[in-house]
């Protein structure tokens, strides 16, 4: 490399000496090589002669501060800042910022002459980003530009405009860019429609009033518009294909006159006409063609032409067949053109070139699922290219076989993938490979044995980089069984034994994703080895936990499955080595692990009890009001303890006591008194808070220390890293879908799997010889003699087919799915103003009733969290009728016309909203806020309305569609939110939303640690021209989560017994708020919360939060002043609903 | 195509372009990324890369190597070609063009690269017009 270098600096002083005028191109003498004698040639110099990477820098940061100096002196000429420009420009690739001189840039190509002018513009472009904000002060100079009678000056112009230009100044100058249509020039046209290109890019609602002048482009007599406005056209059609069929023929026609060679010949590259123009051509075609044999019919003629023509060997023509091959099969299919196609894959697949040989994979991957025989035709020359050193080709091919594994091959084809993953280092490949080698081993394992190994070497070759979906999918698996529960045990045993035998390997090192898996399936299986000595396993894990590469993540993992097989144990000599490392150790979760390890070996029973043997599927009713403890606390308060007040409330007492000026408390974070009051008041006892960890490896709620004491919304059965339930539920989602199907696989996201046995049912149909030819080419690989890529055809039945197992839930999901989806054909019906006052009040008064109903049995006899799902699929089943009926008489009334509106409402549109979403029908049941606005950019509005239902605060949230094409694969996602829940998946999809539609999708949410307020937030992508990203928030409130609680005086008595929280408070009442049922109703209006009984002075009132921890308030009047006391079983739920009740009064 | 890189064989950058938005940063680091990638290929390779979930498709010229970033679903010997094509204009442009041109007049390059690729995609297929509409333009200003 050195004598490169000095080779170059040898010739440069010639050349530079030289001055050659140029040998530039023709007689005109302009270009050539020149202006090496200037600045920039001896910058160039200076700095090639340098050695060192420092030297370089010092030398740049001295040319940019003497730039710097010239560039803002006023002195300078335009030729020397055009000078400066292009140094600039030099330092800026160089990797230098020089962000002082993009201001003059601008100016240079505001005011510079012509040579100027385009130097400015071309720094800009190179300069500037699309959201740069510097890029407004060109708009006036392109404006400019736009109207000289130079045409010079109009190309740069329009040149610009379609590089970079302000989304937002596109107005300014799209009339202008509209005139240059007609121009007389053909580039000027051209460029015209580049830079309407560039609008369709990012704003495409500006420039759909033009759409007929596209179409004049699309005929304009110069090939350079036409093959412009081609750009346009495919990204139209990518959009919407089915609105350009009747275009068709003209695409058609073009292509045909192209191929024919009608066209200009110095369009021709390499003799090939139009190359780019054909492969456009082409692929608007295979867009148009696609599942339409109407349409598909009308191009096999000029298919069959282009493959013809296509001959000379060049690599143009190749691209060109290659994307022949890619229309041909994406259209209708034709069989004689299938051959055909077939024929050219074949010639790229056997070329000596590497890069058609790559080609042809990539061509042969694309058409595999729909022409397996081809596969067959070219096994040599797959089983070459699977071992060639190109890693893209090797890559290649197994994508292909990726694509046709059965049954019967995938053993050899993951040995492939996994040999490959271990020379791969790059991140993107490892993470890309190991997903699908995790699909196929769950998909096709011929036996446990494999797939465990497969798994095992998926996550110590995939590390701690693999997608955390496989492992929690693994555990899964492993947990919740199979069918048959023998084989279970056999797989789980053989799981342990592998682990056991890995663990054994000195200095071994394994990612921590591994030693995860690792640590739960030993603490949860390990009995099933009977053969070995728990102590051993034990110890195992006592030395990992010593290791220093273990992070502490990892050991939390271990140390709960310490903790399981220990239960199992009678005494170990292991364990209490734990006990004792860990109790000082300076990791707290560390030590809280070992206390309780600890508390528990005292107390076996307990510990058999908390921790059965293979529970991990069993759903755990959690009693989170802790009211096991209430006889503690009363004891304690009957030996005249003080009753415990939480932090904020103390404070809050103390202040007002000092001031009385602050009538407003600040802001109140509950969320750090529910912690306080967790370590403080209630410890619980050690093993409560393992309640939630036998059941999962909550290695997550062993890590904050915080959440493992206390058990506030205890809705984490699962730890973090493990099943919450709703992860569980999005994996369910699509089981219903797929295991009907035949069986083939498990619900799994991602590609579409191909349909293994169908496939080898076509190829045992066919060629025998080929078949047996086949397995003697794969017994030569040697991998594993009996198997064969494309052996005897017996159904590849799905080993690992998950259990369902809360069909509960699913059926409910089910359910609510076929609600919403009636839901949604409510929407175009607008006109459903807000209920006037009396039916809200009215719709109140039943839905008291209702709650009450449901509710006050559950309370009375533990206050345990009921499951949701089931309390909330009879109240479906009961509104599903009434949905159905209604859906049938709205589509009677066929009301579509906001659908489509006119196409000048369109144009109008875009300020003002046509689109207002409306609650569906039975949802207007409900009481509910009015609609809101939550966000919106130009393609998409955002509503927001929040229903209170009877058991849970639905959020509907409204997606309306205001451009005029429809988008596709509209994602909503929520953020995981610290104080709420968001109960199924925090994800919806929209597939498809139309123009000027609305859609709309609920959630279910509850509250999960209580606080006054919390914000919900979240985003909308969708792909436009680009992935386009809205975000948005929701602010919800405690009082979001209150009902009115409906019971009698004696059942309150009782309650009220029974709860031992107390917050009492006295505030003042207002003059107008009078007497005590008139505070009452200010309370039981704004707060929702219900009136039990009024006994002269006193009132008593009930509400819960959300799903059922009651709240009980009992009020006495005394001397204007009004006496609350608050008993709940959480703690901090009455604090909350003070703080409301005296914002209520305040306000009243 | 989302950016086009020309190097030359000791890894110095000659010309970048690009067609998406990203950092400063982010650019450096996939430049010297890049640039490592490609020049560390064995001659023998084929001209496509993986590259994250993009292809790099690059193509040596005496020193000189021009590498572009394209989707999966593109067409990586059309690509090639537009390298080539991009050359081809170059040359004719400089006439018999080399390294040195394109290091001292990149301001030209670029003029060139502009108007034959705007936005990522080719617009101007014909090699006599892309040529002509710089001449032109450098005929008016003298």
């Amino acid at each position: 490399m050195s004598d490169v270098v000095e080779r170059t600096l040898s010739v440069l002083p010639g050349l530079l000496g030289q001055h050659k005028p140029g040998a530039g191109p023709g007689d005109t003498g302009g270009p050539g090589r020149v202006s090496a004698s200037s600045r920039l040639g001896s910058l160039i110099r200076s700095i090639t002669a340098l050695t060192s990477k420092h030297e370089e820098e010092k030398l740049i940061q001295q040319e940019l501060s003497s730039l710097k100096a010239t560039v803002s002196a006023p002195t300078t000429t335009l030729r020397l800042m055009k000078e400066c420009m292009v140094r600039l420009i030099y330092c800026e690739m160089l990797g230098y910022e020089s962000s002082f001189g993009y201001i003059h840039a601008i100016k240079l190509a505001q005011q510079g002459n012509l040579l100027e002018k385009r130097v400015g513009y071309l720094a800009v472009s190179l300069f500037l980003h699309e959201n740069h904000e510097l890029l407004l002060l060109l708009v006036n100079t392109v404006v400019k530009d736009l109207q000289s009678t130079n045409l010079v000056e109009v190309c740069m112009a329009l040149t610009i405009v379609s590089q970079i230009f302000p989304r937002e100044m596109i107005p300014a100058v799209l009339p202008l860019i509209e005139d240059k249509l007609q121009h007389s020039k053909e580039i000027i046209r051209r460029k015209a429609v580049q830079a309407l290109y560039k609008f369709y890019l990012i704003a495409p609602n500006q420039v759909q009033h033009i759409h007929d002048k596209f179409r004049k482009a699309l005929c304009d007599r110069d090939a350079g518009v036409m093959a412009a406005s081609l750009h346009i056209y495919l990204q139209m059609i990518k959009e919407n294909s089915s609105g350009y069929k009747d275009l068709t023929g003209s695409f058609v026609t073009i292509l045909k006159q192209v191929v024919g060679g009608k066209l200009p010949v110095d369009f021709n590259y390499h003799s090939v006409p139009a190359p780019w123009l054909q492969i456009q051509l082409l692929r608007i075609l295979g867009l148009l063609g696609k599942d339409d044999p109407r349409t598909s019919e009308l191009m096999y003629d000029v298919l069959d032409e282009s493959l013809r023509r296509a001959e000379i060997n060049h690599n143009i023509t190749y691209a060109i067949l290659f994307e022949c091959v890619h229309t041909i099969y994406t259209i209708h299919p034709k069989t004689e053109l299938l051959e055909k196609a077939a024929k050219c894959i074949g010639k790229f697949v056997l070329s000596p070139k590497i890069n058609l040989k790559y080609l042809g994979l990539k061509a042969l991957t694309y058409v595999i699922q729909q022409d397996p025989n081809l596969a067959l035709q070219h096994q040599m020359t797959i089983i070459e290219c699977l071992d060639h050193q190109d890693p893209i080709i090797k890559r290649e091919t197994l994508e292909l076989l990726y694509r046709i594994t059965n049954g019967q091959n995938v053993v050899v084809i993951v040995q492939k993938m996994l040999d490959y993953l271990k020379e791969s280092k790059e991140e993107y490949a490892i993470i890309n490979l190991v997903g699908k080698i995790a699909e196929l081993a769950e998909k096709y394992a011929p036996d446990n044995e494999w797939f465990i190994q497969t798994m095992n070497a998926v996550f110590s070759a995939g590390g701690d980089v693999v997608h955390p979906d496989i492992p929690n999918n693994f555990l899964r698996l492993l947990a919740e069984g199979f069918d048959d529960g023998n084989e279970d045990d056999q797989l789980r045993m053989y799981a342990v034994q592998s682990y056991l035998a890995l663990l054994e390997e000195e200095g071994a090192l394994y990612p921590q994703k591994f030693l995860q898996v690792m640590s739960w399936v030993l603490g949860q299986y390990s009995s099933l080895a009977t053969d070995v000595d728990p102590e051993v396993i034990l110890t195992k894990l006592h030395s990992l936990l010593k290791k220093a590469f273990v992070t502490s993540e990892t050991k939390v993992w271990i140390m709960a499955a310490v903790t399981k097989i220990a239960s199992r144990t009678s005494c170990s000599k292991t364990v209490d080595k734990v006990i004792q490392e860990f109790s000082n150790s300076l990791d707290t979760s560390m030590r809280q692990f070992a206390f309780e390890l600890k508390h528990l070996s005292e107390d076996k029973a307990l510990m058999k009890n908390l921790l059965p043997y293979d529970a991990s599927c069993s759903d755990i009713v959690v009693d989170a009001s802790l009211s096991f403890l209430d006889g503690f606390v009363a004891e304690g308060l009957g030996r005249g303890a003080a009753p415990y007040k939480p932090h904020h409330q103390r404070q809050e007492e103390k202040l007002s006591q000092e001031k009385a000026l602050n009538f407003e408390p600040y802001g109140l974070s509950f969320a750090s008194s529910v912690s306080s009051s967790g370590i403080t008041g209630r410890q619980s006892p050690t093993g409560l808070s393992f309640a939630s960890d036998m059941s999962g490896n909550s290695a997550e709620t062993g890590h904050k220390e915080t959440n493992a004491l206390k058990l506030e919304g205890v809705r984490k059965l699962w730890g973090k890293e493990g099943y919450l339930p709703k992860k569980e539920k999005t994996g369910k989602e699509n089981e219903p879908q797929t295991v009907p199907c035949g069986g083939l696989l498990a619900g799994e996201v991602g590609d579409p799997p191909p349909s293994g046995p169908d496939q080898a049912a076509i190829l045992s149909e066919g060629d025998k010889e080929k078949q047996q030819l086949a397995s003697s080419l794969f017994i030569g690989l040697g991998s594993s003699a009996g198997v064969s890529l494309m052996g005897k055809s017996d159904t590849a039945t799905q080993k690992f087919k998950r259990k369902s197992k809360i069909n509960e839930t699913q059926n409910s999901e089910e359910i609510s799915d076929f609600q919403s989806s009636a839901a949604l054909d409510f929407d175009p019906l607008l006109g459903t103003a807000p209920l006037n006052v009396e039916d809200c009040e009215e719709n109140l008064h039943t839905m008291l009733r209702k709650a009450s109903l449901s509710s006050s049995d559950l309370v009375e006899d533990t206050l345990a969290f009921e499951t949701p799902q089931s309390e909330k699929k009879c109240g479906l089943d009961d509104r599903l009728p009434d949905s159905r009926l209604s859906q049938s008489s709205l589509f009677t009334d066929g009301n579509i016309e906001i659908l489509q509106p006119s196409p000048s409402a369109q144009c109008e549109g875009a300020s003002k909203t046509p689109l207002v979403p409306a609650l569906p029908e039975e949802l207007e049941l409900h009481t509910h806020s009015e609609v809101m606005e939550l966000c919106q950019n130009d393609a998409l509005v955002l509503h927001l309305c929040k229903v209170w239902t009877n058991d849970s605060l639905l959020l509907i949230v409204f997606v309306s569609n205001k451009t005029t094409s429809a988008l596709n694969a509209v994602n909503l996602v929520f953020e995981e939110a610290e104080h709420f829940q968001i109960l199924e998946s925090l994800t919806y999809q929209f597939p498809l939303i139309e123009a000027q539609s609305v859609e709309h999708c609920q959630k279910c949410v509850w509250m999960e640690k209580i606080s006054a307020h919390g914000i919900i937030s979240g985003s909308v992508n969708y792909q436009s021209e680009m992935e386009t990203c809205l975000e948005f928030s929701i602010t919800l409130s405690l009082l979001d989560f209150i009902r009115p609680m409906e019971m009698t005086t004696e059942d309150f008595g009782k309650l009220w017994l029974s709860l031992s929280n107390d917050v009492k408070q006295n505030i003042k009442m207002s003059s107008s708020q009078g007497s005590l049922s008139e505070a009452l109703n200010t309370l039981q209006q704004k707060l929702k919360l219900h009136i039990v009984d009024i006994i002269g002075n006193e009132g008593i009132l009930a509400c819960q939060l959300l799903p059922s921890v009651p709240c009980l308030l009992h009020c006495r009047t005394h001397s204007g002043m009004l006496a609350l006391w608050f008993r709940s079983p959480c703690s901090a739920l009455p604090d909350g609903l003070l703080y409301q009740c005296q914002k209520v009064m305040e306000e009243s | 195509i989302h950016f086009i890189l020309l190097f030359s064989r000791q890894g110095k950058l000659r010309l970048q372009k690009w067609y998406t938005t990203l950092p400063e940063k982010e650019k450096k680091k996939i430049i010297r990324e890049i640039i490592q990638i490609v020049l560390s290929r064995n001659q023998k390779t084929s001209s496509f890369v993986d590259w994250k979930d993009l292809k790099l498709v690059y193509k040596r010229y005496a020193s000189l190597y021009f590498c572009c970033a394209i989707e999966d679903q593109d067409n990586e010997l059309l690509t090639l070609e537009v390298v080539h094509r991009y050359v081809e204009l170059l040359d004719r442009y400089f006439g018999n063009v080399c390294e040195l041109d394109i290091i001292f007049n990149f301001e030209k390059a670029y003029f060139i690269l502009d108007e034959f690729i705007i936005g990522g995609e080719v617009q101007e297929t014909s090699k006599r017009s892309a040529v002509k509409a710089i001449e032109d333009s450098d005929m008016l200003q003298e």
